[in-house]
């Protein structure tokens, strides 16, 4: 167990340091540095899913009014790895999926470069294309990048032997993050040396991958990312249209490119929540506690990159239960190349599990409460190890009290209200309580306080104002003697905001950096002392099993002649540890929850396997929530510090708010109707007369 | 093939030549410098880039700039004149009303525009008497700012933010 | 985007000549749809002929107690305006239900009629539309098809007519006044845009040059109306279903009887779909929850569904019954239907 800082700051209302200038859109985000004679940038990207470039001529684009350079294979500097298919573009004339870059061109205006890339004439060989997953798909394999299977007992039998059991099928559709501000990069060669004004959920970690791709020493690359627009993990890991803004820049040194992806081409450029197929098997003595647990799931992976979509991650830890199966493979296609999106893993996982939980409640005649209740384990069924703060029936009962769950009809379609049937769901929730070794705080005594440097990023996740908080109290001082600096490598190491692990990780370092200024420089350090303080690992991830867990509520209501289901309201309940924010903390929760909303009841990238494209690649087909589809939700947390979280004590909620909430709603759904929607989203098709 | 155009800004006036084919939006991001208008989607799908046109809330980037010729635009910048936060500003800061905030300068000239609209009683799909006087319940504000996603999925706040600046500035 | 040339209108005859002139100009109204399709190279015209300083911005009351809304009103305007919400709820309703608010104060009575389809695969370049190719067929038939066509629809072309407002301007027999380089014509709304055939690539009977300068509605106060629009989220959205419906019912006698209706359907067809059949089913009869379903089956009785929008028949038929059972008072009281195995 570390020691828990004494604090004053953290866990109070604190408004957001970077909000005066975000209202009034005076934040530069990456398209947005002021900066001298930029030129503009449009991509060439491959109209087949499956083949190959034959020729590419580009002779009228080169011509056109305003063309600087075009950039295709022909030319494309060489890479010094091609290790990363996704980032290895531009090397052959082969086409690994629809969408896949196949050049670009730079012009002085961005009209002119839209159009000289329309005027690049391209010529296909192409090949027969396969982009449909299915569960019997020859090609399923276990992903190489995964958590492997997890085969305790005799399921079978146990399944059998059951007194109550399910044997359902769940999917979840290809889901695309869309952030509000597009992926953008501005790349600028000087010399050798390469300066990039981009949209990233971490500095440090985009420029440790893009420079070995481009054979440049990692001290020879800048990337600035103060801002970031929203990212949900989508702006994680560098994709494909950073390294083509960088090597289109290498044409025109001295001169900044610019490149702001349009929301069509970040459909297949920019990552996606890979679809999931799920079968699940329970099965459970007459009381409802669990006897057999059965998950295989599939997901759909690149034939350019892997990625596993992992849903049966929160299985491995969530119930009890003696016999146990999991098993998690990947179809390779030919499909742009899936990433992080909010709870990867977790999120399309606690759709099928949380549901089938809700059956298997039903089966039982058990409250589904009730039923979570007796299966809470009191160790982690995965590692074996004991839980930081297990405290999921907290959960679930403090929250069914503050929604007002005592007034569930537990039998379907039973409450009516104008012609309208309302019910109400409940489901879990869960995330991994992560911290990453290697962030560094830097902090150094100036005549006004204290500048604290350190190369995170903050994404609407309030970090500016959370890490102020942190070093305020750190260095026991008031909030404005703070002068943080974040998003720019020029700034100490940090670990990417991803899998909340971000404020664990830099806040550590930060304290860190604080007793090393004290223990360095004593408890008043003359101006210009500085210190440094390194995040190691967590030691504690050794010896327990890490996480946060939380309670969804939800109550729709569905109209039964015209399809039509919206959200009535929504109550989540979590456990967090420390509250740094109380604030941010609230708006990311219900931040997540509202995306939850989306996955319920909207979100659906349609890929059409004739073609091996997202078709409805824009945000008029493809729905995200707008603000009359939210109604209601609000959330809340358990009073609580983890005293194996860290310093703070804090765990991160950037995506705990989305595990889970889907599932209370189609569970929800189930009990306002009696229709029992395993297929996400929960289009009102579901409850009209076929 | 330019074409002069007059814009005022924020209070500011610009003469300048663009492409026919220039939209609002870019003329101010990628000409003038202006970036409170942001771009989210390029085809009035987001409401991010809308700003306020001659005072009624548009998108800009669904607007060619000619078209515009003459006309006073205000950005969420423009709201706050020498820096001095509006009402509508205030409320969104002090409620959390975004996260990310790249969706935020939208949605004030949204809200902005939106007020001024319900203040000359102009109904809504949901306002039950279309000839009645608009009360702008959390249900109305709803619809009316549902012209401008957030992704963050900070609508919960930006409700309770615009009613709290409906209320102050009543 | 091609490079194009910009006029802008200064009158409303030398608009219809400079477009008329050319065949590859276009005329530049709120914008909302034809800038979208500059940028997706959906529309490629060489001059744009900018119509919005023209002085078709009035409405005006007509003798014969109808309203005359000029072609450049705006969306927002016109919802707004109190003969309107006053005597034509159902096309204030429709209005408002349509796109965003920042949307509306753009979009101009004229655009908003000839606005285009907004099937996915008419706006992606990159994949096959007769509407938008003529012969390179059809890439919705066996494909992504939730927002298509149940009505009227042809092997040719599946497409949805997107817009609301002339849904309602369907079921009130509004009449558009056109100029054309010949003189000026009347359209009757419900004429005005074609069923696909073996030509989706026309979406109107307009000729190239003429120019919507009017829209006429006839005196309608008559029963009550209303708009119900039926869409995948809350707002903003396009319609999957949508319906306009007037109903008059004379309750003098012994028994209520309908006396006069008009209904249009939106989100099921090329065009916005007057529902005669329909029509002709309750006229005389008496408002009951068996006439609504009589009425809407007779009206869907043509349908023919695609792969991936059956559910369009029962949601229309949901939609027709309840905005009848609510403009009419009656009961809603529909047959109850088993939807327990409806997803198995």
């Amino acid at each position: 167990m570390s020691d828990l800082l004494t604090t004053t700051s953290v866990g109070t209302h604190q408004v957001r340091l970077d909000g005066p200038d975000k209202v009034r859109g005076r934040a530069p985000y990456a398209y947005e540095h002021p900066l001298t004679d930029p030129l503009y940038l449009y991509p060439l990207q491959a109209e087949i899913a499956r083949g190959r470039a034959a020729h590419i001529d580009a002779s009228a684009a080169e011509a056109a009014e305003g063309v600087v350079y075009v950039l295709t294979a022909d030319n494309a500097p060489e890479l010094a790895s091609t290790d990363d298919g996704e980032l290895a573009i531009l090397r052959s004339a082969e086409i690994g999926f629809r969408g896949q870059y196949l050049g670009a061109v730079i012009a002085t205006t961005p009209e002119q470069a839209r159009h000289a890339a329309e005027l690049v004439d391209i010529t296909y060989d192409q090949d027969d294309h396969d982009v449909e997953l299915r569960e019997d798909h020859p090609a399923a394999r276990e992903p190489e990048s995964g958590s492997g299977d997890v085969r305790t007992g005799d399921v079978d039998t146990a399944l059998a032997e059951a007194a109550v059991s399910i044997d359902e099928r769940y999917s979840t559709p290809m889901e695309h993050n869309n952030p509000m501000e597009p992926h953008t990069t501005v790349a600028r060669w000087d010399g050798d040396s390469l300066t990039l004004w981009t949209s990233t959920q971490g500095v440090h970690p985009a420029r440790s991958t893009l420079a070995p791709v481009l054979g440049v020493e990692q001290e020879k690359i800048r990337i600035i990312s103060p801002h970031v627009g929203g990212g949900f993990g989508s702006k994680g890991l560098p994709h494909a249209d950073m390294m083509l803004t960088a090597l289109a820049a290498q044409a025109v040194p001295g001169r900044p490119v610019k490149y702001a992806v349009t929301r069509q081409q970040m459909f297949s450029i920019t990552g996606y929540r890979a679809p999931t197929l799920q079968h699940i098997r329970l099965g459970a003595r007459a009381d409802g506690t669990l006897t057999a647990f059965a998950y295989d799931a599939i997901s759909m992976s690149s034939q350019t990159k892997e990625f596993p979509e992992e849903s049966t991650k929160p299985g491995r830890m969530m119930y009890a239960g003696d016999n146990r199966r999991l098993t998690q493979r990947v179809v390779p296609l030919d499909v742009p190349v899936p990433s992080w999106m909010r709870a990867p893993g977790e999120a399309p996982g606690m759709v099928g599990l949380e549901i089938a939980m809700d059956e298997l409640a039903v089966a039982a005649g058990l409250d589904p409460i009730e039923l979570r209740v007796r299966n809470d384990p009191t160790t982690d069924p995965d590692t074996g190890l004991p839980f930081n703060q297990r405290r999921l029936v907290d959960c679930l009962r403090e929250g069914a009290d503050r929604f007002g769950w005592e007034k569930r009809n537990p039998q379907p379609r039973t409450r009516q209200e104008n012609g309208w049937f309302i019910g109400m769901g409940v489901a879990s929730a869960t995330y991994p309580a992560g911290r990453q070794p290697g962030s560094v705080a830097r902090i150094r005594r100036t005549p006004e306080g204290f500048e604290v440097s350190i190369g995170a990023a903050d994404l609407g996740t309030g970090t500016w104002t959370v890490l102020s908080q942190t070093a305020a109290d750190a260095l026991g001082v008031p909030i404005g003697q703070v002068d943080l600096r974040i998003g720019d490598t020029a700034l100490p190491n940090a670990t990417v905001a991803g899998g909340s692990t971000g404020l664990a990780s830099w806040s550590t370092a930060i304290v860190s950096a604080a007793q090393e200024l004290r223990s360095e420089h004593g408890a008043d350090p003359a101006i210009g002392a500085e210190a440094q303080g390194e995040a190691e690992a967590n030691p504690a991830a050794e010896k327990f099993a890490l996480h946060s867990f939380g309670a969804h509520f939800a109550e729709v209501r569905i109209q039964p002649t015209t399809g039509e289901i919206r959200l009535d309201r929504m109550f989540g309940m979590f456990s967090a540890g420390q509250i740094v924010n109380p604030s941010t903390a609230r708006s990311q929760l219900i931040g997540g929850m509202t995306m939850g909303v989306g996955m319920a009841l909207h979100e659906k990238g349609e890929l059409d396997p004739r073609f091996g494209h997202v078709v409805n690649h824009d945000l008029a087909e493809y729905h995200v929530p707008v603000n009359a589809d939210i109604t209601d939700i609000e959330a809340d947390w358990l009073d609580e510090k983890d005293p194996h979280a860290g310093p703070l004590g804090a765990r991160g909620v950037g995506e705990i708010g989305i595990v889970g909430a889907a599932a209370a709603i189609a569970n929800a759904a189930f009990n306002a109707t009696g229709v029992r929607v395993r297929d996400l989203p929960i289009f009102g098709d579901a409850f009209l007369p076929t | 093939m330019g074409h002069s155009l007059h814009l005022t800004v924020d209070g500011q006036e610009h003469t300048l030549v663009v492409d026919s084919r220039t939209t609002l939006l870019d003329a101010l991001r990628d000409r003038l410098g202006v970036m409170s208008a942001k771009k989210g989607c390029d085809h009035g799908q987001c409401g991010a880039c809308t700003v306020l046109v001659d005072g009624r809330r548009l998108n800009s980037c669904l607007a060619l700039a000619l078209t515009h010729d003459g006309a006073e635009v205000t950005t969420a910048d423009g709201l706050a004149p020498e820096g001095e936060l509006s009402t509508l500003h205030r409320a969104f800061l002090a409620l959390d009303a975004f996260q990310c905030g790249y969706c935020t300068p939208g949605q004030v000239c949204s809200a902005a525009g939106m007020l001024a609209e319900a203040a000359d009683d102009a109904p809504s799909v949901v306002t039950e008497d279309l000839e009645g006087p608009v009360e702008l319940s959390e249900e109305e504000i709803r619809e009316r700012m549902s012209g401008n996603l957030c992704r963050c999925g900070a609508y919960v706040n930006i409700v309770a933010a615009v009613s709290r600046a409906a209320e102050e500035s009543r | 985007m091609n490079p194009f040339d910009f006029e802008r209108a200064t009158d409303t005859a030398g608009a219809v000549a400079s477009v008329a002139d050319r065949p590859d100009a276009v005329f530049l109204a709120g914008g909302t749809n034809l800038v979208d399709h500059l940028k997706l190279g959906v529309a490629e015209p060489a001059l744009v002929v900018d119509i919005n300083r023209l002085d078709l911005t009035d409405i005006e009351e007509l003798a014969d107690g109808g309203l005359r809304i000029g072609a450049m009103v705006r969306n927002s305007d016109a919802a707004a305006d109190p003969r309107i919400r006053r005597d034509y709820p159902m096309l204030s309703r429709a209005l408002l239900s349509g796109a965003s608010g920042q949307l509306r104060n753009a979009a101009t009575m004229g655009g908003n009629l000839l606005q285009r389809t907004r099937c996915v695969y008419f706006q992606d370049t990159t994949t096959p539309c007769n509407k938008r190719e003529p012969g390179s067929g059809c890439s919705a038939i066996g494909g992504y098809t939730r927002y298509h066509a149940i009505l009227g629809a042809s092997a040719d072309c599946v497409a949805t007519h997107p817009s609301d407002m002339a849904v309602a301007l369907t079921a009130l027999d509004a009449e558009v006044v056109v100029l054309g380089p010949t003189g000026e014509r009347r359209i009757p709304v419900t004429e005005l845009h074609r069923l696909p055939g073996d030509r989706p690539e026309q979406d109107t009977v307009l000729e190239h040059g003429e120019l919507i300068t009017a829209l006429e509605l006839p005196c309608a106060r008559m029963g009550r109306s209303t708009y119900r629009k039926i869409r995948d989220r809350a707002s903003y959205a396009f319609a999957l279903v949508s319906v306009a419906a007037r109903v008059d019912v004379d309750a003098s006698g012994p028994a209520p009887i309908i006396r006069e209706t008009s209904i249009a359907l939106g989100g099921v067809a090329h065009k916005p779909w007057r529902a005669r059949a329909a029509e002709a089913v309750l006229r005389g009869a008496e408002p009951t929850a068996e006439t609504f379903l009589a009425a809407a089956d007779a009206e869907l009785e043509a349908a023919e569904p695609l792969e991936g929008n059956s559910f369009k028949i029962p949601m229309t038929r949901g939609a027709i019954t309840t905005v009848l059972a609510e403009l009419t008072g009656a009961s809603e009281d529909l047959p109850e239907t088993t939807t327990e195995d409806a997803h198995e």
